[in-house]
């Protein structure tokens, strides 16, 4: 899965990378709140992050290499975007993957080191977010219960894998540097992710399914799933008063729909909006292909790659300007919205801590 | 993907690439996996050029080359992905051993071929010239969040001591008789990850618990920090900017 230098151009690589960066950043502090809240004690939540995360981190570097034999001589084994959202909660899973996959670029020449961000972004992110919304849809719809959990971790595993492999296509078509029809790379690619796909759904049902049935608080996904304390007053059954005040609603979400639908309009429907790219790449070619290709080579510039084959990528190029701006915005804007935060953040730590339930 | 244990890349030397501080190393091998990517495919020379250039580094870091060919085995899925471009692809066909084959097929595999073994040889050059340690510090030097180089100094530190937990379940599992032998067993292949994530995370708060009694205060202090001269930072340039010379020769020829 992990794609090497050469796939994806330059420019959409560093693109990705910056994508990344934003997405890494938004983890780091999710994660902070995911892990603090367990059961945040008097010994000051923030600090759990570090040792949980890189813990977590190592497991899902550990369980990649967990064999599962399929038939005679062929055996699989779990990517772990799923079962981390699910187990330790989505900005964490986030988090502990992407530091995964920069581990594995540096040290392991795992993927290459210009498509960091693509990697980053497909596996990390689209997986992770992709099988939290799906089993976040999943358990608000169906009746609370374990069985639910694991179904829904079944649904969202298995939901996760083509997805990354559909967002990979996508990634391809904007600065793929070979001009493979993108319908059959699309067929090609989700296919293929479908069947391991079902793999990775029953490892990762299964595997939740175990943690459930031994320490079901440590299930981020379960978490309000379980029934509410009752306490017998009087020999009448009252609610136990909750714990702690309830976390803030935070505009995370918002924020998530809002960067998919910049990017979706931005990069793909700008490209899909005119016409069929394949015709005109045929039109292109036969009317001299290769004699542009020299001609706009000599242009001297790594972005004059996008006039190479003519008409058809200048479309693509539309596209790519358009995530590469996204990108930016996001970036600048996370940045800032980080620095804001981070100057208000001594004022929010004098709270009262919350009580050790 | 999976890759072995963390201790096989790295190749003890005291050549002068060894001493250069890694964050010049990373600047140096993403700066050159960089330009590599952005050379034009049709420049099969600069290619060529470029493995000139990484064999150099890797002379001077004294690192061998069946040392360094074994490594590059990594890349093999894509030589797969790469093989099929020419039988995929459509566009004008040539003939190759009586075999038609599509010629912008063929550039793409020669372009996958050689912009993806490039990067993977500079990534084990930096792997095998580098402490963990060191990448570590570096990424912190780097400017990357110190919240995120904790969490990969934790993953690295642990990641042995997981694993290694893992083999001895698997160790526990074997010498009761169990064998994985299809899709029957997954089962308890699925309950041994859900233990090793239950060991890990408790593991996590221990070693938070054991963190906090020793004073930590959400940084961990950083020992060495002496800043490379600039004679180092020229030094580890040299790679990326030879290559950029490449680069635009390559664009302009």
């Amino acid at each position: 899965m992990h794609v090497p230098d050469g796939f994806i151009d330059a420019p959409v690589s560093v693109a990705a990378g910056v994508a990344a960066a934003g997405a890494v950043a938004a983890g780091l502090r999710g994660a902070r709140r995911e892990l603090g809240g367990a059961r945040a004690g008097s010994l000051g939540g923030d600090d759990r992050t570090a040792p949980l995360a890189g813990l977590v981190a190592a497991f899902v570097f550990a369980a990649q290499m967990l064999n599962f034999p399929v038939a005679a001589g062929t055996s699989g084994h779990l990517l772990g975007g799923a079962l981390a959202a699910i187990l330790v909660g989505p900005w964490t899973g986030v988090l502990c993957i992407s530091v995964v996959l920069l581990m594995q670029g540096i040290l392991f020449a795992d993927g290459g080191l210009s498509a960091l961000g693509v990697n980053i972004l497909l596996m990390g992110v689209v997986t992770v977010v992709v099988a939290w919304a799906v089993f976040r849809g999943l358990t608000a719809v169906l009746p609370r219960g374990r069985r639910t959990v694991t179904a829904a971790s079944f649904v969202a595993a298995l939901v996760s894998v083509p997805a990354s492999a559909a967002a990979f296509t996508l990634l391809y078509a904007l600065g793929g540097v070979t001009e493979v029809p993108i319908g059959s790379v699309l067929t090609a690619m989700v296919g293929v992710h479908v069947l391991i796909g079902i793999g990775e759904a029953a490892i990762t049902a299964l595997t939740v399914g175990a943690v459930l049935a031994v320490r079901p608080d440590l299930v981020f996904g379960a978490r309000g799933l379980t029934a509410p304390l009752k306490l017998r007053v009087g020999g009448e059954l009252v609610d136990a008063p909750a714990p702690g005040p309830a976390p803030a609603r935070s505009p995370r979400g918002v924020w998530i729909a809002g960067l998919a639908a910049s990017l979706v309009l931005a990069g793909f429907l700008s490209f899909y909006a005119s016409g069929d790219p394949d015709g005109l790449e045929r039109v292109a070619s036969d009317k001299g292909f290769d004699a542009s290709a020299e001609e706009h080579a000599s242009a001297g510039s790594p972005l004059a790659d996008y006039g190479v084959e003519g008409v058809g990528n200048t479309r693509l190029s539309g596209g790519l300007a358009g995530v590469i701006g996204v990108g930016a915005t996001v970036a600048v804007g996370t940045g800032a919205l980080y620095a804001v935060r981070r100057r208000s953040a001594p004022r929010e730590r004098d709270e009262a801590p919350r009580s050790a339930a | 993907m999976g890759a072995g244990h963390s201790h096989r890349l790295y190749r003890a030397g005291d050549s002068p690439v060894h001493a250069l501080p890694a964050h010049c190393k990373l600047v140096a091998a993403l700066g050159f996996v960089l330009v590599v990517v952005s050379t034009p495919r049709e420049a099969v020379w600069a290619f060529g050029a470029y493995a000139a250039l990484l064999a150099a580094v890797a002379a001077v870091a004294r690192i061998p080359a069946a040392f360094l060919l074994k490594r590059l085995l990594v890349e093999v899925p894509f030589v797969a992905f790469a093989l099929l471009m020419p039988f995929v692809v459509p566009g004008e066909r040539t003939e190759v051993l009586g075999v038609a084959l599509s010629v912008p097929g063929l550039w793409g595999a020669w372009n996958i071929l050689a912009k993806g073994t490039l990067g993977v040889a500079a990534s084990v050059l930096l792997a095998s010239t580098t402490e963990l340690r060191a990448v570590l510090l570096g990424l912190q030097r780097l400017r990357l969040p110190s919240l995120l180089v904790q969490i990969a100094s934790f993953m690295i530190r642990y990641a042995d001591v997981v694993t290694e937990e893992m083999r001895r379940m698997s160790v526990a599992r074997r010498s009761r008789g169990f064998e994985a032998r299809g899709v029957r067993h997954w089962k308890v292949l699925a309950a041994s990850a859900g233990a090793l994530f239950i060991r890990s995370y408790e593991r996590g708060e221990r070693v938070h618990l054991a963190m906090l009694s020793r004073g930590y205060t959400g940084t961990l202090p950083v020992l060495d920090d002496t800043r490379p001269t600039s004679a180092q930072w020229a030094f580890a340039a040299a790679l990326p900017v030879a290559a950029l010379a490449v680069c635009l020769l390559g664009w302009t020829l």
